[in-house]
C-alpha cells in the first residue's frame, strides 16, 4: 500500500516497474523448467555413477540408496582413464595453441593490411565453414595414413587446427578491425614496426576474442569424435570420447561403471567452460556485432 | 611506460594537421626518388610480412581441408575399395547409383526432417528464452552456465547418456512407471515412428543452449536507448520486443539458422553413437553422413562413400549459397559499411 502511494508521483518508473514485477515470477518459472530439462539428464549420469547395477536394474530412475563410491573409485584408479585423459589434454592444448597462433596471424593480416587478394583470402577461410570434417573424412584418413601419422596424436592435431581456422578467422577479424587506426599510427610514429605493433598492442587488445576462440577450439577438440575415430585405432592412444565409447561397449552390462566413467570424462570441459563462460558471451558479442 | 609517453607527445605535435612542425616535417620535404625507393622497400616488406604471417595457416588449411575435399570429389569417380590407388574409373556411375538408391532417398528425407524441425523447434524457443534471460534477474550468470551445459558436453557423452535413459528398460520408462504412467512406456529408440522424435528432442536439448547464448550476445548489441524511449512513449514490454528487439535481432537469427542448417545436413556423431550404422536405418534416424561412413569405412565401398560425401557437400553448398544470396547479403552488406566507418 505504502509503496504504491510513494510511486504515484513518478508515473514513468511506475509503469516500468510494474511490467518487470509482472514478468519476474514467470521468468523464473520458465528459467527453472528449462534448467531442469537441461540438467536432469546430466544429473542422471552423475548420480547413476553412485549407484550399483542392481539398484539400476530394480528401479532405473531413482536416487542412489545407499551411495556407492566404488564405481568412481574404480575409474579413478584405472590406468586407461588417466591415459585417455592425458591424450585428450595433449591434443586439446596443442590444438588450441596452434589455432590461436595461426588464426591470430592470418586474422591480423586480413584485418589490417590492404593488398590485392585480401577478399579472396577471407572468402577462402570463410568457405571453410561449409567444409565440415565429415565430408572430407575418408580422404583425410588416407592422407594422414600416407603421411605415416595414423595412430599418432599429431594425425589428429593437424587436421583439427586446419578445420578450426575458419571459425577462428571469422571471430577474430572483426576484433582486430575494431582496434582504432590511431593506435597503429601512434605506434608507427613511435618507431614500432607493424610486427611490433602486432606483438605489443594487438594481442593484448584482442584478448577477449582470443580467449573466446581458444575456448571454442579447446572444447571442440576435447569433444571431437569422428576424426579420432578414423585416425586412432590403437586403444593405447585413444582420446576420451573414443574411450567412453569403447568403455560403454566393453562394459555394456556394467551400466553404473559406464555412467561413472562418462561423468568423469565430461568434467574437464565443464570446469573449463564454467571458468571462462563470461568471456565466451563477451567474445561472441563482438563477433555478432561485426 | 616511456613508450606510451613518447606516443603521446608525438601525437600532440602532430595534431594540428598539415602544419607539420617538428617531427614529420623533414620527411615530407625529402626528394621524390627517395620516397619511391622507400615506398618500394615498404611494399616488399609488407609482402614479406603477409607471406610469413599467413603462410603457415594457408598451407595447413589447404593441405588438411581443401585438398581432402578435392580428393573426395576425385575418388567419387572410381569404384574403389581402399586398397592401392583407385584405377577402376566409372565416371558418373556412382552418382547415378546414388540417385536411384532407395537407402539414400531415406537418409536424405531424414536429413530434411531434421533440418526443418531443428529450425522450427529451437528457433522460437531460443528467442523467447534469450528475451527472458536478457532481463535483469537474479542468478543470471548461473542460469547461463547451466543452460550451456548440454552444449559443452561431448556428443559421445550425450549419446551414451541418452541411450541409457531412453533404452526400453532405461530411466525414462522407469520414471513413467513410478509416476503411474506405465501406459506411455515405449521403445523410444527402436520404434521407427518414435525414434526420429527422440532424436529431435536430443538434438534440441543439446544445441538450444548455443542458440540462446548467440541470441543473448546479439541482444546485448542492441542499444537500450531504443526500448527505453519506446517505454516512455507507453509501449508495453511485448510491443517493444516485437517491434524493436526482434527486427534488430534479425541478423543474429539468420546467422544461427545458417549454422543450424549446415549442422543438420552434416549430422553424424549423435546418430552414430546412439543407434550405430545398422540400427539407425531400421529406426529411421540414419543421415547422409552415417550412410556415407557405413558405405565407406564399414563396408569398404570407398568410391561410393566419397560420392555420397560429394553429394552432401553440393547440397550444403547450394543451400548455403542461396541462403547467403537472399538472406545474409543484407547483413554482411551492413557489416561492411559499418566497418568502413
Amino acid at each position: 500500500m505504502s509503496t504504491s502511494t510513494l510511486r504515484t508521483p513518478t508515473p514513468i518508473t511506475d509503469g516500468r516497474r510494474k511490467s518487470i514485477n509482472w514478468s519476474h515470477p514467470l521468468t523464473y518459472f520458465i528459467a527453472l523448467v528449462f534448467i531442469a530439462v537441461s540438467i536432469s539428464p546430466v544429473l542422471y549420469i552423475v548420480l547413476g555413477g553412485f549407484r550399483t547395477n542392481s539398484q539400476i536394474t530394480v528401479d532405473p530412475a531413482a536416487l542412489p540408496a545407499p551411495w556407492n563410491l566404488g564405481n568412481y573409485f574404480g575409474v579413478l584408479t584405472s590406468d586407461t582413464f588417466w591415459q585417455e585423459t592425458g591424450n585428450s589434454a595433449i591434443v586439446a592444448l596443442i590444438t588450441t595453441v596452434g589455432v590461436v597462433v595461426l588464426g591470430l596471424m592470418v586474422s591480423f593480416v586480413l584485418a589490417r593490411y590492404s593488398f590485392r587478394g585480401r577478399g579472396a583470402m577471407y572468402s577462402l577461410f570463410a568457405a571453410g565453414l561449409m567444409f565440415p570434417i565429415t565430408v572430407a573424412i575418408t580422404p583425410l584418413y588416407i592422407m594422414v595414413k600416407d603421411l605415416g601419422l595414423v595412430n599418432s596424436l599429431a594425425g589428429v592435431i593437424l587436421p583439427q587446427i586446419a578445420f578450426a581456422l575458419p571459425t577462428t578467422v571469422i571471430i577474430l577479424v572483426p576484433f582486430l578491425k575494431a582496434i582504432p587506426d590511431e593506435i597503429e599510427e601512434a605506434a608507427s610514429i613511435d618507431g614500432s614496426s607493424r610486427i611490433g605493433f602486432f606483438l605489443r598492442m594487438v594481442i593484448p587488445l584482442a584478448l577477449p576474442g582470443v580467449v573466446t576462440v581458444g575456448i571454442l577450439a579447446f572444447i571442440g577438440s576435447w569433444n571431437s569424435y569422428i576424426l579420432p575415430l578414423f585416425i586412432l585405432s590403437d586403444q593405447g592412444i585413444y582420446t576420451l570420447p573414443l574411450g567412453v565409447k569403447a568403455f560403454s561397449s566393453q562394459y555394456s552390462q556394467d551400466t553404473a561403471k559406464v555412467l561413472a566413467f562418462t561423468s568423469l570424462s565430461m568434467l574437464p570441459a565443464l570446469v573449463f567452460f564454467t571458468i571462462f563462460q563470461r568471456r565466451i558471451v563477451g567474445g561472441l558479442t563482438g563477433a555478432v556485432k561485426g | 611506460m616511456s613508450e606510451s609517453l613518447g606516443v603521446k607527445t608525438l601525437r600532440q605535435q602532430r595534431s594540428p594537421e598539415g602544419l607539420s612542425v617538428v617531427g614529420g616535417g623533414t620527411r615530407k620535404v625529402s626528394p621524390p626518388t627517395g620516397v619511391r625507393s622507400v615506398r618500394r622497400a615498404r611494399r616488399w616488406r609488407q609482402r614479406f610480412e603477409i607471406a610469413v604471417l599467413t603462410g603457415p595457416a594457408i598451407i595447413i588449411f589447404l593441405a588438411f581441408v581443401i585438398f581432402p575435399v578435392a580428393l573426395a570429389a576425385y575418388y567419387g569417380f572410381y569404384r574403389w575399395h581402399g586398397y592401392g590407388p583407385p584405377i577402376d574409373f566409372v565416371g558418373l556411375n556412382n552418382y547415378f547409383l546414388i540417385f536411384n538408391d532407395p537407402a539414400f532417398h531415406d537418409v536424405l528425407s531424414h536429413n530434411a526432417i531434421i533440418l526443418v524441425l531443428s529450425l522450427v523447434f529451437q528457433g522460437p524457443l531460443a528467442i523467447i528464452l534469450a528475451l527472458l534471460l536478457n532481463q535483469k534477474i537474479r542468478g543470471r550468470a548461473v542460469i547461463r552456465v547451466l543452460i550451456f551445459v548440454p552444449y559443452v558436453i561431448s556428443e559421445v557423452i550425450v549419446g551414451t547418456g541418452w541411450s541409457l535413459i531412453l533404452q526400453t528398460n532405461g530411466a525414462l520408462n522407469g520414471l513413467l512407471q513410478d509416476l503411474g504412467l506405465g501406459a506411455f512406456k515405449t521403445n523410444w529408440l527402436s520404434d521407427p515412428h518414435i525414434a526420429i522424435w527422440s532424436l529431435m528432442f536430443i538434438i534440441s536439448w543439446k544445441y538450444i543452449g548455443f542458440a540462446v547464448i548467440l541470441f543473448l550476445a546479439g541482444l546485448q548489441g542492441i542499444p537500450t536507448e531504443l526500448s527505453e524511449a519506446a517505454s516512455i512513449d507507453g509501449a508495453s514490454y511485448w510491443q517493444i520486443q516485437r517491434t524493436i528487439t526482434l527486427p534488430l535481432l534479425g541478423p543474429t537469427v539468420r546467422i544461427w539458422a545458417f549454422l543450424s542448417i549446415i549442422g543438420s545436413l552434416q549430422l553424424f556423431d549423435l546418430v552414430y553413437i546412439i543407434w550405430g550404422q545398422y540400427v539407425a536405418s531400421t529406426a529411421g534416424t540414419s543421415t547422409m553422413a552415417t550412410y556415407m561412413v557405413g558405405q565407406g569405412r564399414d563396408a569398404g565401398n570407398f568410391g561410393y562413400g566419397n560420392a555420397i560425401a560429394v553429394v552432401m557437400f553440393v547440397i550444403s553448398l547450394t543451400i548455403a549459397l542461396i541462403y547467403q544470396r537472399f538472406l545474409l547479403r543484407r547483413d554482411t552488406a551492413g557489416v561492411v559499411v559499418e566497418r568502413r566507418k
